[in-house]
């Protein structure tokens, strides 16, 4: 079908980004032949804080500009957004305490994050940091970029992928592939050269932790099992620093920084920079000079390892976890590869090393690495890396609500996606024309202790005596980790409607709206921008020409000739304020074509006065 | 391409037995991944990538039934029409009923805070495992019986109904080992983590 080729040879021209949407830190990168590149902005960074600030206009800004604002903005900047991902008001209640969120009322369905007088949900906020990445990218290659890999944590849920892909689309690409942190790297890390093997990949982000392990045969990423915590990174070892700082400098200056928000940020700062010294000195000092008063205070290694080993050791559960489900002991790992700027602490190493009984890989900038990985990802789903192939898992397992608030678990974590169950569904009550399912996510029996997903509503369900109906229902986990719900009446064989409520995030109309939304803004700047500048030009215009009025070529012109120029300037000022630039243009337009000839008449007065002057005779 | 067959055994290209080959089952299962993963279908039109994703979800599922020998047989056994239902900690096995008894009695205590029966119970764990071993290795003499026997025959079925007892009673013990672990690590409480 002639259709088919077009679309074909249309879609293999655009390339396919890899983008690595961190808590602190995102990038994106390419492929480039046959390795993974990672963008650089034009002033040769790679980074782009995931910092988000509205800016003067009312735009939300993103990368080193909303850095800055931070400590001159803090009231409209926000940043480690990535925490408030597909959760809900209850589910953060203690991030709330130690972030500086500020919170809408109203936010008990969907959390909303006010800056400065705007309110902004999570997904719109992490879709301005992928804005300037597509931006920064679209620079760099010169080409539009709108297909991309976006990596998640490989324990992040549905709600929380989803959401992900919300920003995806708010920020106008289309999302290929939601691809898990850890397998990402483990892409990267050209591990598979080693023919066969069992890895394990150790990531310590911003603000998440993933542990996977995974089994290489010939180019074959499978990954065996995988665990974690949403709520646990170097946010943490922040969030600790800052806190001991603080008190001293209650004590120090006898007065409590913690409410002044320029003043907790530059702290903040400090903290970070002596954090990430001690990686490789053994002392650093937290240093903050602020409102003519000074704090240091000098940090050890030994201190600072004293500090943080709770956060560490809280790391370590999810690995023997994770182990016990992909049934080896911890000799039975060949390599433990590093990932996230949190592995560069010693003490991160070393706990590693212990539990693992193997030195980890940490050649590759932990920093890049998931970037890299999600490229080579997107190569193979442009079908331009033809060797490697991931099969990856769904972290948590998924089941249904039943009688008396258990939950029948349908898809066991740590399978292999895409996966499938088939269960069977029928009616209570006679003449029952609705079934309402609830979707859980998580290991626990009781309801109330795993995620609600979303409660699907089975309707139109021909109305029989109860017992009789019987609906089929499928539940898909796609190569995304994401659930997909079809339902079939089993008796009739046809398609049944499901209506799909989703306990936490968006709804797919809230996110069209969105994007039409934020559409139709973009085409009112443009329209603005058009109108301002024609009227820029008639500006000039009227000015030329009154100017012209004034010159002596004005009076070798016919009675008629000077009304037509009259009437023209009077047509302009006339639509100067109707806000349509195209007429504002086409009057302009006019007023050129009729002050022709006195443009000739003064160039023909210019000339000869000039000639007059070069005194040729 | 043809779409390939919702029969687990059919789709992996091997012969319906209950002992199957381990390293044989992971090479189809990655051969037959690199062919239909969603990851091949990137370029392909939709309709291709709707059928990539149906077939690659059907060939998880089949990888997961096949690799495990128990849920294997039972497969085989839906299959061949001796459903193993939804049995719960009901319906204990006569021979079982005694041993049954005592260890609720110890569970009991234990959960009572009285930690004279942790060695107890811990024998009676050992024990419930060997157990298992036990049937496991009387249902592996049953699976090699089941694949000799003539489809369909009247020895086939025999097995099978054998092999259907056994599962019940190792499903039983299962449950059995369970709940001594959990009791003898009730303190360690795993799988708790907040999410």
């Amino acid at each position: 079908m002639s259709t088919f080729q077009i679309d074909f040879g249309e879609r293999r021209k655009t390339r396919v980004v890899g983008i690595d949407l961190g808590t602190t830190n995102s990038l994106i990168a390419h492929m480039d032949l046959t390795h993974p590149t990672i963008v650089e902005d034009a002033q040769g960074r790679k980074i782009v804080p995931s910092i988000v600030s509205l800016d003067e206009s009312g735009g939300l800004v993103a990368g080193e500009t909303a850095r800055e604002m931070l400590i001159t903005h803090p009231e409209q900047t926000v940043y480690s957004v990535k925490r408030l991902m597909g959760r809900g008001l209850a589910d953060v209640r203690d991030e709330l305490k130690l972030f500086p969120f500020r919170v809408d009322e109203n936010s008990e369905s969907l959390i909303r994050l006010k800056l400065g007088e705007r309110t902004f949900t999570a997904p719109e906020i992490s879709a301005a940091v992928l804005r300037q990445l597509k931006e920064n990218a679209e620079i760099a290659l010169g080409e539009q970029v709108t297909q991309a890999v976006i990596t998640v944590p490989a324990y992040f849920n549905d709600a929380q992928r989803q959401a992900t892909k919300d920003a995806g689309r708010l920020a106008g690409l289309e999302v290929l592939r939601l691809v898990n942190e850890p397998t990402a790297a483990s892409l990267a890390y050209g591990l598979d050269k080693r023919k066969d093997g069992v890895i394990a990949v150790y990531d310590l982000g911003g603000g998440t932790f993933d542990i996977s392990i995974l089994r290489l045969h010939d180019g074959i990423f499978e990954v065996l099992a995988t665990n974690g915590d949403t709520h646990l990174g170097g946010d943490d070892i922040d969030n600790l620093l800052l806190k001991v700082a603080l008190e001293d400098i209650t004590t120090e200056w006898s007065d409590d920084l913690s409410t002044d928000s320029e003043g907790v940020q530059r702290l903040r700062r400090a903290v970070i920079k002596a954090k990430e010294e001690l990686s490789y000195v053994a002392r650093a000092t937290i240093e903050l000079h602020y409102k003519s008063k000074s704090y240091q205070r000098v940090l050890d290694r030994v201190v600072f390892d004293r500090l943080i080993g709770p956060i560490i050791e809280r790391t370590l559960e999810p690995c023997r976890a994770s182990l016990k489900d992909a049934g080896m002991m911890p000799e039975q790992i060949d390599e433990v590869v590093m990932v996230g700027g949190s592995t560069r602490i010693p003490l991160v190493r070393a706990a590693v090393e212990r539990l693992f009984k193997s030195k980890p890989h940490t050649e590759l900038n932990p920093d890049e690495v998931v970037a890299l990985g999600a490229a080579v990802q997107a190569g193979i789903l442009a079908g331009d890396v033809e060797d490697k192939l991931l099969l990856d898992v769904t972290p948590l397992s998924l089941g249904i609500e039943t009688m008396g608030g258990v939950v029948s678990k349908l898809i066991h974590r740590n399978s292999t996606i895409p996966a499938s169950a088939t269960e069977s569904f029928t009616t209570a009550v006679d003449g029952q024309r609705n079934v309402l399912i609830h979707v859980l996510q998580g290991e626990r029996e009781l309801v109330k202790d795993n995620r609600s997903l979303a409660r699907f509503d089975l309707k139109d369900i021909d109305p029989l005596p109860a017992g009789l109906a019987r609906i089929e229902v499928r539940f898909l986990i796609d190569a995304n980790g994401i659930l997909q719900v079809a339902a079939r009446d089993a008796r009739t064989g046809k398609e049944h409607s499901v209506e799909v409520k989703p306990s936490y995030g968006l709804t797919d109309d809230q996110v069209e709206a969105m994007i039409r939304e934020s559409f139709d803004k973009a085409e009112q700047d443009m329209r603005e921008r058009q109108v301002r500048e024609a009227r820029v030009d008639a500006d000039h215009i009227l000015a030329a020409t009154e100017k012209a009025k004034r010159n002596p070529a004005w009076r070798e012109l016919s009675a008629e000739e000077c009304a037509a120029v009259d009437n023209a300037i009077r047509d302009i000022q006339n639509i100067y304020h109707s806000g349509d630039h195209d007429l504002i243009r086409q009057k302009i337009e006019a007023l050129n074509q009729v002050t022709m000839k006195l443009a000739e008449t003064m160039m023909n007065t210019a000339v000869r006065g000039a000639l007059r002057g070069t005194k040729i005779d | 391409m043809p779409s390939p067959s919702k029969d687990y055994f059919e789709f992996f290209g091997l012969q319906r037995r209950l002992v199957v080959d381990a390293e044989v089952l992971q090479r189809r299962f990655y051969e037959l991944s690199r062919q239909w993963h969603p990851d091949r279908f990137g370029r392909r039109p939709v309709e291709e990538q709707n059928e990539a994703l149906e077939a690659t979800s059907v060939l998880n599922d089949g990888y997961r039934t096949l690799r495990d020998p128990m849920k294997r047989a039972m497969y085989v056994l839906a299959q061949e029409g001796f459903p193993i239902g939804e049995q719960r900690s009901k319906n204990v096995p006569p021979e079982l009923l005694e041993e049954v008894f005592e260890l609720n009695m110890m569970l009991e205590e234990i959960r009572s805070g009285d930690e004279s029966q942790r060695h107890e119970l811990e024998s009676a764990g050992k024990h419930f495992l060997e157990m298992r071993a036990e049937i496991d290795g009387h249902l592996e003499g049953l699976f090699q019986r089941y694949d000799a026997a003539a489809p369909e025959s009247e020895s086939a079925k025999q097995a099978l109904q054998e092999i259907r007892n056994a599962l019940n009673k190792r499903r039983y013990i299962e449950n059995l080992v369970r709940d001594v672990d959990r009791a003898l690590n009730a303190e360690l409480k795993p799988e708790q983590r907040e999410l």
